[in-house]
C-alpha cells in the first residue's frame, strides 16, 4: 500500500530546505515563514492521519529516542507515535528512573546516546536551558519537548495548528492565556509563536502566576478574568503547576477556582464563537470546569491532541530528511 | 632574598600618599631584601644606580601589589576548585599581592585551628600574603557568635559569614555590638535570603524570557537597610560586600552622609557586566550576587567613582568544570576573577570613570586601610610588594591560560587593555610575565 492510495501524499522537501535548523529548540529562535511552513507540513500529516494513511518510511532505519527526564505520559506518546508513523525505530528512556539518579550529568547522558547513534532526540527535561545544553553535545537533530518554564515549541505548534484549522488564520485573532503563566513553557512559547505569526496576546492570572516584566514580551495583562477575556477568540487554560512552585502562590484551589478557573459564566465575557484550549493535563475544578472541557461546540482540548502527532511527524521531518526526497 | 634591587624607568604611583612621578632612568623604587628603601623620580642623581640588581621597566607603572579583600582559595575541603597554592599563583599572575580568603571552607574558619591551618599553608606556599577571615558564627550558618577576640588574636582579619548572609538579626546586631570590645569589622553578603531562595539570576525580562527564577533587586536594598540600622543602633562597624544594585549603592552613600561607620566593596562584574552576559544560560555569568540591570551597573560605576564604594574585590570563587557544565538552574554560583581583577579596574580608567591613581586606590591602600594591612602603600619602610603593569596593553581575557584551577571567567574573550608583567612580594619576583610561557 503507497500514501497515493489514500489521496494523500506527503510533499517532497523544496530543494532550497525551508528550515535551516539543526534542531528545535524553542520558537523564539524561528522566523514567520519558518513557523508558516512548519504548520503548512503538519497540516499534511494531519491529513494524512485523518485519512489512516499507512506508516510511512521517511525514518526507515532511522533511530528517534524519547529522552524524558520529567514524567510526561501525553508528550512522550506523541512522539513515540509520530516516530512510529515515519517508519522509525523509537526507543523510551526515562530517565527519572535511570542513570540521573546515580549521579550520571546531562552530558554523560549525551555522549552515551552520541554512542547509540541516534538520528533523533526528543527531550524533557525539569531544567531552562537543559535542553539546549545537551543540543550542544549530541551530533544528531534535537527536539525540545519542554525543558523547564521556559520553552515548549511543539505544543506551540501545534495550539497554533489547532486554531489556525478552526479560524483559518491566525492573524489578527486575540488569544488569552489563563492561569500558571509563570511556570508554563507552554505559555512562553504561544507567545511568541502567536505573536510572530500576527495574533495579540493577553495574559490572564493571579498577580503571584505573572513573572516579572511580562507586559515587556509584548503581551497584555490581566488579572481579572472576565476583564481580560473580553473580545477574545480564544481562550487557552494552563495548568496550575503546583510541582513547580516554591511556597505559595494561591491560598487555595477552591478560591483559584472560584476567580480564574474557566466556567461558562466566566466564557461568556468571550466571543460568542470563543474557542477553548488546554495543553493538558487538565485539573478538572481547579483551573477548568468538566462541563466546559467537554463541550464538543466550544473545546478544542481533543483535536489538539491529535494535531501534537502530525506537528510532531512534520518537525522529525524536517530536521532528519536528507535533501528533496519523494515520500513514496 | 638580600641585596638592593632598583626598579627603574617606571611611572611610579602610590595612591595612599597620592605620589604619581613619570618614569625616569635615575629614579624609581629601590628595596632592599624584603623592605622599600628610597623611592622618587631621583633616587640615584641623575645616574644609573650602582646596584647589582637594576629592572628596567621600560615605562611601565609601578604601583603597590594589589590588596584583593575577598577571595575563595577552597582550603581546607574543595582542594578540586583551588588551593592555597594554585590560588597564590592565581593572585601572583594578576598582579595581587595580597589577599583576604573567605571562611565558608570545609570546616569553616571558625576557631582559631584552622585559621592556623591556613597560616601555615601559605607560609609553606610562600608566593603572596594569605590573610583570612573568620566567620560571624560558628559553622558559618548558626546564630552562635564566634569567639571573636581569640580570632582576631590568632589573625583573623575581619569577621563574615562569606557568601551566606548572617540573615537573623538579634544575631547580626549582637556580632555588631560584640566586635567593637575587639575593633573588629563585620562584612557582610547583603542578601535576604527569604527573598532570593531559588533565585538564579535577576529577577526581570531576561529571567522570565529565559523561564529561570529571578532575585529581585530588593534582596540586597532590604538587608543593607536593615544591617545599617542595626549599625547605627549598635554603633559597630559594618562592611557590605559586593554592592551590585543602583538602590544598595543609594543605601550606602546615606549610611556615610549620616557619619556611621559603613563601607562597602564591589567586583568587577558588577561594573563591567550586566545580566545580558547569560544569554542563554551561560552558567559562567550565574554569580551571586546575580548580574543586574544596565542601570545598576552605571550606578555602581558612579559610585565607584564619587567614593562611595570604597573597594574593588574580585570575588574570586573558583568552580571546577563539573559545577559549571549543568542547566544553569543547577550550576554553582561565582566567577573566578583574581587574574583579571587588576585589567578590568583599569577598564574604569579607560573609559573615564576614574583617575589612575584613584583606580588603583580601591584595589591597594583602600582595602589595606580598611583592614588593618601591612601593606598596600609605597614608603620608604614599607614592605616591598609591588606591581608592574603596562596600563595600554591590549590584550584577551582567555581563562585557559588563567593559573587558577578553575576557569570559570565570565569575561571570556574580552578584549582588554593593561597587562600585569611582574608581581614582586617581600622583594621576590614571584611572577613575571617574560619569563612564563
Amino acid at each position: 500500500m503507497t500514501a497515493a492510495q489514500t489521496g494523500y501524499s506527503i510533499p517532497d522537501l523544496p530543494a532550497e530546505l525551508p528550515f535551516p535548523h539543526r534542531h528545535l529548540l524553542g520558537i523564539q529562535d524561528l522566523s514567520p515563514d519558518e513557523i508558516g511552513y512548519l504548520l503548512d507540513l503538519s497540516d499534511h500529516y494531519a491529513e494524512y492521519n485523518r485519512a489512516r494513511g499507512p506508516k510511512l518510511d521517511l525514518m526507515r532505519d532511522k533511530t528517534l529516542i524519547n529522552l524524558f527526564f520529567e514524567d510526561s505520559t501525553r508528550t512522550r506518546t506523541s512522539f513515540e507515535l509520530a516516530g512510529m508513523r515515519l517508519g522509525a525505530d523509537v526507543i523510551n528512556i526515562a530517565v527519572a528512573s535511570s542513570s540521573i539518579k546515580k549521579g550520571e550529568t546531562i552530558i554523560d547522558t549525551a555522549m552515551t546516546l552520541n554512542a547509540m547513534h541516534a538520528d533523533a532526540l526528543a527531550v524533557r527535561h525539569n531544567n531552562a536551558g537543559a535542553v539546549k545544553l545537551l543540543s550542544e553535545k549530541v551530533n544528531c537533530a534535537v527536539i525540545n519537548g519542554g525543558d523547564g518554564s521556559h520553552e515548549h515549541p511543539t505544543q506551540a505548534l501545534l495550539d497554533a495548528l489547532t486554531i489556525r484549522r478552526r479560524k483559518g488564520h491566525l492573524q489578527g485573532l486575540l488569544v488569552a492565556l489563563c492561569g500558571d503563566v509563570a511556570h508554563s513553557r507552554v505559555a512562553r512559547s504561544n507567545i511568541y509563536l502567536l505573536q510572530t505569526m500576527g495574533a495579540r496576546v493577553r495574559v490572564i492570572a493571579p498577580p503571584t502566576l505573572i513573572p516579572p516584566a511580562m507586559e515587556r514580551l509584548g503581551v497584555e495583562v490581566f488579572t481579572d478574568m472576565r476583564a481580560g477575556l473580553e473580545d477574545c477568540d480564544i481562550v487557552m487554560m494552563l495548568r496550575l503547576q503546583r510541582e513547580r512552585m516554591q511556597g505559595s502562590f494561591v491560598p487555595s484551589v477552591h478560591e483559584y477556582f472560584k476567580f480564574y478557573g474557566l466556567d461558562y459564566d466566566k466564557l461568556q465575557h468571550a466571543k460568542p464563537d470563543a474557542l477553548i484550549m488546554h495543553p493538558g493535563p487538565m485539573n478538572r475544578g481547579v483551573e477548568i470546569d468538566s462541563d466546559v472541557a467537554d463541550d464538543i461546540d466550544r473545546s478544542l482540548i481533543r483535536e489538539q491532541v491529535e494535531m501534537g502527532v502530525a506537528v510532531r511527524m512534520a518537525c522529525l521531518d524536517v530536521l532528519t530528511r536528507e535533501g528533496p526526497v519523494a515520500a513514496q | 632574598m638580600t641585596g638592593k634591587v632598583a626598579y627603574i624607568n617606571a611611572r611610579v604611583i602610590d595612591p595612599a600618599s597620592g605620589v604619581d612621578h613619570a618614569a625616569s632612568p635615575s629614579g624609581g623604587v629601590l628595596t632592599d631584601g624584603e623592605t622599600i628603601v628610597a623611592m622618587g623620580p631621583d633616587i640615584f642623581n641623575g645616574g644609573r644606580p650602582a646596584v647589582a640588581d637594576i629592572i628596567d621597566c621600560e615605562g611601565a607603572v609601578l604601583a603597590p601589589g594589589l590588596v584583593d579583600m575577598r577571595v575563595d582559595f577552597c582550603e581546607p575541603g574543595a582542594e578540586h576548585k583551588e588551593d592555597i597554592e594554585s590560588g597564590s599563583r592565581a593572585a601572583a599572575s594578576g598582579g595581587v599581592t595580597a589577599v583576604v580568603t573567605l571562611p565558608d571552607t570545609d570546616p569553616a574558619i571558625d576557631d582559631a585551628s584552622v585559621l592556623e591551618f591556613v597560616a601555615r599553608r601559605a607560609r609553606e606556599v610562600k608566593l603572596v600574603k594569605v590573610f583570612a577571615y573568620a566567620t560571624v558564627t560558628r559553622g558559618g550558618n548558626s546564630d552562635e557568635i564566634v569567639e571573636m577576640g581569640l580570632l582576631k588574636g590568632a589573625g583573623a582579619i575581619a569577621f563574615t559569614d562569606g557568601r551566606t548572609a548572617v540573615a537573623n538579626a538579634k544575631t547580626l546586631s549582637r556580632a555588631l555590638k560584640y566586635a567593637q570590645a575587639y575593633d573588629a569589622l563585620i562584612v557582610q553578603h547583603a542578601e535576604e535570603p527569604s527573598l532570593s531562595a531559588g533565585g538564579v539570576m535577576q529577577s526581570g525580562e531576561l529571567s522570565t524570557r529565559l523561564g529561570l527564577p529571578g532575585i529581585p533587586r530588593e534582596a540586597e536594598t532590604i538587608m543593607l537597610a536593615r544591617d545599617i540600622a542595626l549599625t547605627r543602633m549598635t554603633g559597630g562597624r559594618y562592611h557590605a560586600a559586593h554592592v551590585s544594585t543602583a538602590a544598595g549603592v543609594e543605601c550606602i552613600r546615606q549610611a556615610k552622609a549620616e557619619g556611621l561607620r559603613v563601607t562597602c566593596d564591589t567586583a568587577p562584574p558588577y561594573f563591567a557586566l550586566n545580566e545580558l552576559a547569560v544569554g542563554e544560560y551561560r552558567t559562567f555569568a550565574k554569580l551571586s550576587p546575580p548580574l543586574r540591570s544596565e542601570e545598576d551597573r552605571q550606578a555602581v560605576v558612579a559610585g565607584l567613582a564619587d567614593g562611595t564604594i570604597d573597594c574593588i574585590a574580585s570575588d574570586h570563587f573558583p568552580q571546577d568544570q563539573e559545577a559549571k557544565r549543568l542547566p544553569f538552574e543547577l550550576a554553582e554560583f561565582g566567577a573566578a576573577g583574581l587574574e583579571s581583577l587588576l585589567t578590568l579596574t583599569l577598564e574604569l580608567v579607560h573609559n573615564g570613570h576614574l583617575e589612575l591613581k584613584d583606580a588603583l586606590a580601591k584595589v591597594t591602600s583602600a582595602p589595606s586601610k580598611l583592614l588593618g594591612l601591612p601593606t598596600g602603600r609605597l614608603y620608604s619602610g614599607a614592605p616591598a610588594d609591588l606591581v608592574i603593569f603596562d596600563p595600554e596593553r591590549p590584550g584577551r581575557i582567555e581563562p585557559d591560560k588563567f593559573v587558577s584551577k578553575s576557569k570559570n571567567s565570565p569575561f571570556d574573550g574580552r578584549l582588554i587593555q593593561g597587562t600585569v608583567r611582574r608581581t614582586v612580594v617581600d622583594g621576590r619576583t614571584i611572577f613575571n610575565a617574560d619569563s612564563t610561557g
